[in-house]
């Protein structure tokens, strides 16, 4: 939506010019905000309304604008954003504008033009030939990039609440603690899911460790081999207890099936050293060694996977970006097309995926730390639910769910 | 104030009544501006006449002039270019006659009593075809009282004065669908008795009547309502405007108060 402040003046309540300014304003499919009215107090004297309007493209806002003037409406003037010159590569000016995960504009030479990608915590690059504005990162910001600060000039629209009464995302919006019910939601969520899939959505696995360790591993590889898996976000540690798990049985030592000693970390560097040895995953299915889990699952699903490490990683094993920065150039880019998010119990990658987010993608974000589940959740105001749960019990419910459904079609 | 038709014709077309091809029968239009003029010299009317120019045939409907208040005259910004010759000479002779000019932003389109008119100590102004809202705005400013913007939709009805005309009682005769809702809302709400004209009356101009106090000028052609005139206790005069009306004017079209009202405010 873009949208321009109109002002209104004169007998506008008694002449009803001002609610036939706001009917014609949704009648042409638009919106509007009134951000300032004052009401003459007594007959003679004129009110005045400064409104916002809101239309889904320019040339219709302007259509609209056009239509409003004839009854007296006046576009208000608004100030340009304001821009200093990026002093060094990698560093922003002093007074620099930190967006949010919300669509934001800025207006240029009077005209507003949105600012693309949504990303939050980062500057506005302004590139006044082609009328362009970019969020930008520090590692982005080139010296002599025009770089938005102070505040004017910018308009920040927020996810507005839908009208559906059935979005569980909006019914809930919140997280549910470790001693509540979870069936209802979980059920909830496999619909939701299942619309996402049918609609043309996206949908994000980012798998913590604790999956593997839970011994949810299956229950995950159950979503990939539905199809309710479109790409996987992960670290080393993931996969090496996924391989861990598939050649040995145990992640980090401990048996998933039996109640039996801990055998160490060897199977754990065993498992990191026939990665390094066959190349990563590809080449140990290739190799006939890797023949389960969920690393398996994914390759022959055809899930992409994308996997960036941490300063804890053994190996790292073949594949995992090990460059910090590099890694969020490639998590950023493949969040791009997102439109659901499940956040599974890693409280680290899950943060660094919730601040890479568009404020339309949905995350459902599941922990047993209810300050990971919240901290996670507060991202994505109106658009997330937070489970404070093991993931075991979670993933194998929302698994039956779903296959409950694909049975019965 | 009037103005002799020495120069009227139809000699362009800015409204859907104009057609060069049906041009005015000249001596017709004299005697009928004769007959109007007789007509409010008998009902008391002391009447001024302005000069007629060449080239400016439409100078008749000094309606259009502007808008006098008290001392005060605020000419009209004519929106065609056909007419806007006229403005110079009404500001200078009214002038002359006394009268502060005081004249609206440039680029504000405004046709003096053709839209604006008080009716009780609220001046209703129409919008859309010849006057431009922003002018209302200004005049309000100027004048200090209410006014009520009304949008006229009808292309016929393209003046106030066509459609619209206010009583001395705080009635008003009007065409409703010459009005957008909102419009027929807003005068609903401000005029108590209305008197609707019929579709078949309104063609006739009906609306377009001069009063004078209980005394009614308007064009024949309109039984219904000065029947309905009648009953409240006018006086109808009614007189043939059929040369007037092929310009798209009649009675008022051809008439401006000097002043419409002594103060704006009662």
């Amino acid at each position: 939506m873009v949208s321009e402040t109109i002002e209104l003046r004169g007998h506008i309540i008694d002449s009803l010019i001002l609610p036939k300014v706001l009917d014609e304003i949704l009648r042409a499919g638009g919106t509007f905000r009134i951000e300032q009215i004052k009401i003459g107090q007594r007959r003679a004297d004129q009110s005045r309304a400064q409104i916002e309007v809101s239309a889904p493209s320019t040339e219709s806002l302007d259509d609209l604008i056009l239509r409003l003037r004839q009854h007296g409406a006046e576009v208000a003037k608004r100030a340009d954003v304001q821009l200093a010159k990026a002093p060094a590569d990698g560093v922003f000016p002093h007074d620099f504008y930190v967006t949010t995960n919300q669509q934001t504009f800025v207006r240029l030479k009077g005209k507003e033009i949105e600012v693309r990608p949504v990303m939050r915590d980062s500057a506005i690059a302004v590139d006044s030939a082609r009328s362009s504005a970019r969020a930008v990162k520090f590692f982005d910001a080139r010296k002599g990039d025009e770089i938005v600060v102070g505040h004017q000039g910018i308009r920040v629209v927020p996810v507005q609440r839908t009208t559906s009464h059935t979005d569980i995302f909006q019914f809930i919006n919140a997280s549910i603690s470790a001693d509540e019910p979870k069936s209802a939601v979980i059920r909830e969520l496999a619909a939701e899911l299942r619309r996402a899939r049918s609609s043309g959505g996206k949908i994000a696995v980012v798998a913590g460790p604790a999956i593997v360790r839970t011994g949810a591993g299956e229950h995950l590889e159950r979503l990939i081999e539905l199809g309710f898996v479109d790409r996987l976000f992960g670290g080393n540690a993931f996969v090496v207890f996924d391989v861990e798990r598939a050649l040995f049985g145990t992640s980090s030592g401990v048996s998933a099936e039996r109640a039996v000693a801990p055998v160490g970390h060897q199977n754990q560097m065993r498992a990191v050293n026939i990665l390094r040895q066959t190349g990563g995953i590809a080449g140990a299915m290739e190799k006939g060694i890797l023949t389960r889990g969920v690393m398996h699952a994914c390759t022959r699903h055809k899930v992409d996977i994308v996997l960036t490490g941490s300063i804890r990683d053994e190996g790292p094993i073949p594949g995992v970006a090990t460059d910090v920065v590099e890694g969020q150039k490639i998590m950023r880019d493949k969040l791009a097309d997102i439109t659901h998010v499940l956040l599974l119990s890693t409280l680290e990658h899950s943060l660094a995926i919730a601040a890479m987010l568009g404020p339309t993608v949905k995350t459902v974000c599941v922990d047993i730390n209810s300050a990971a589940v919240d901290r996670a959740v507060e991202q994505q105001p109106l658009r997330s639910i937070g489970l404070v749960t093991d993931v075991e019990p979670f993933l194998r419910e929302l698994g039956d769910c779903l296959a409950a459904e694909s049975d019965a079609k | 104030m009037l103005c002799p038709p020495d120069y009227y014709g139809i000699e362009y077309e800015i409204n859907p009544w104009m057609s060069r091809a049906r041009g005015a029968e000249v001596p017709v239009a004299q005697k009928q501006w004769k007959d109007l003029h007789a007509t409010l010299s008998k009902l008391n009317c002391k009447i001024l006449l302005v000069n007629p120019q060449p080239r400016l045939p439409d100078m008749v409907f000094t309606a259009n002039a502007g808008l006098t208040i008290g001392k005060k005259f605020i000419p009209s910004n004519f929106r065609h270019q056909e007419r806007a010759g006229e403005a110079p000479h009404f500001a200078k002779w009214m002038e002359q006659h006394g009268y502060e000019v005081a004249w609206l932003p440039q680029d504000y389109y405004f046709e003096g009593e053709g839209d604006a008119l008080f009716g009780g100590d609220t001046l209703f102004c129409g919008y859309k075809f010849r006057s431009d809202i922003k002018s209302h705005q200004a005049v309000a400013d100027m004048l200090g009282c209410l006014v009520i913007s009304v949008e006229l939709v009808d292309p016929r009805f393209y003046h106030l004065d066509t459609c619209f005309c206010p009583l001395p009682d705080g009635g008003a005769v009007w065409f409703p669908a010459a009005f957008d809702e909102y419009g027929q809302r807003a005068v609903r709400e401000h005029v108590p008795d209305l008197i609707d004209v019929l579709p078949d009356e309104a063609m006739h101009f009906s609306c377009n009547a001069v009063v004078l106090d209980r005394d009614i000028v308007l064009p024949a052609g309109a039984p219904t309502l000065v029947a309905a005139l009648c009953a409240r206790g006018y006086r109808c005069h009614e007189l043939p405007m059929s040369e007037f009306i092929k310009a798209g004017g009649a009675c008022k079209c051809l008439v401006m108060f000097m002043p419409q009202r002594e103060s704006a405010t009662g």
